[in-house]
């Protein structure tokens, strides 16, 4: 099965970047195709389980009917997918990152680890796709 | 040959870059490359008919297929393509790469 | 496996930082084998400029000790034996002469892109 390496770069709720790169991870495993994300920097903060759903009083919307999104439990839905398609997912925090950001709990299944695991990550996979940030 | 991919997301009228990363395209192109412009997020507002991104139209005839996130088009309300750009889902993406294009994300 | 770092945001949470991230992630590939080189373009190309000083920041009683040193990393990969190169039409635009920049730094046309490009496996822009 071949297998593909993403970087990611940018924190929840502030690029449309983040949905995007759910969206392909997504796409990959449902084709079967492998995949291993490297979070640097604010994406550190997508596995984070201290994010909460929240209601919106705006739409007059409750906690339940908001259904308010949070990245870590996207990032538990990938792991589910990738079990369910027999797909190798890795998801690596960049440990420094996670340091400067506080963002220790993190999703069950995702590590830590540093550019070396990055790099590592590359040569196993077909292809590398930097998502940078702005 | 080699296969590129070079993926934008940023609005082509917000900025110079864009025709700049165009006529990177081309001359890949002209460097006996296969190369795929996906469109995707903001970048998808050059692919709606009438919109003038010459850089584009440009690129098209020379021979880079233009790819568009029909999920980008529809939340943008890109309901008319101009005629060089086919919309497309993701999975053309992970196809390019899979297939070991050398991807850029703009 | 050759990789090129197409580097083009430049200070970027660089204070915070104390490092531009990018640069810094380079070195430490290329500390885990990656054979990484580096292109600075549009405004990273300030990169290669001599004479940057970060010194001096303050928040209340807090002052930095470790300013990011840009020309620093640049002269560390550099020494390391990556080669560096910026946009001679971004270094244009920008009034960038080459006596004002660091030793090194290779000055490419954007027209041969296209061949540079040919030289990597990996592409990765930032």
């Amino acid at each position: 099965m071949p297998t593909l390496t993403l970087l990611l770069m940018d924190a929840p709720y502030e690029q449309a970047r983040t949905s995007t790169a759910f969206r392909l991870i997504d796409a990959a495993l449902r084709r079967g195709v492998g995949v291993r994300v490297f979070a640097y920097e604010g994406a550190v903060s997508l596995s984070m389980t201290s994010q909460k759903p929240h209601a919106n009083a705006v739409h007059g919307r409750t906690l339940e009917e908001e259904a308010h999104p949070t990245p870590h439990a996207w990032v538990g839905a990938l792991i589910d997918l990738a079990r369910e398609k027999g797909a190798t997912f890795d998801w690596v925090n960049c440990g420094l990152c996670v340091d400067e950001r506080g963002a220790n709990e993190v999703v069950a299944g995702v590590r830590r680890g540093s550019p070396a695991d990055f790099w590592k990550m590359n040569l196993e996979s077909v292809n590398t796709l930097v998502i940078p940030t702005r | 040959m080699s296969c590129y991919l070079l993926i934008e997301s940023r609005d082509p009228f917000e900025s110079k870059g864009f025709n700049q990363r165009c006529e990177l395209a081309l001359t890949l192109l002209g460097e006996s490359n296969a190369v795929t412009l996906f469109l995707l997020e903001n970048a998808v507002l050059g692919a709606r008919a009438g919109a003038k991104a010459a850089g584009l139209e440009k690129l098209a005839k020379a021979g880079v297929c233009l790819l568009a996130d029909e999920f980008a088009l529809r939340e943008r309300g890109v309901t008319e393509l101009a005629p060089h750009v086919t919309a497309a889902n993701l999975d053309a993406v992970i196809g390019e790469l899979a297939g070991g294009a050398k991807a850029l994300w703009n | 496996m050759r990789v090129l770092q197409i580097i083009e945001p430049a200070y970027r949470a660089t204070l915070e930082e104390q490092d531009d991230t990018v640069l810094w992630f380079t070195r430490a590939i290329r500390a885990a084998g990656a054979h990484a080189d580096v292109l600075l373009c549009g405004t990273a190309v300030n990169y290669s400029v001599r004479g940057q000083d970060a010194e001096g920041m303050r928040v209340g009683a807090w002052s930095q000790r470790h300013p990011p040193a840009i020309e620093h990393e640049l002269a560390k990969l550099l020494e390391s034996g990556a080669r560096v190169a910026a946009l001679a039409e971004d270094l244009a635009e920008r009034g960038i002469l080459t006596e004002s920049m660091l030793p090194g730094i290779e000055v490419l046309g954007r027209k041969s892109l296209g061949g540079l490009c040919a030289q990597y496996e990996r592409i990765w822009k930032w």
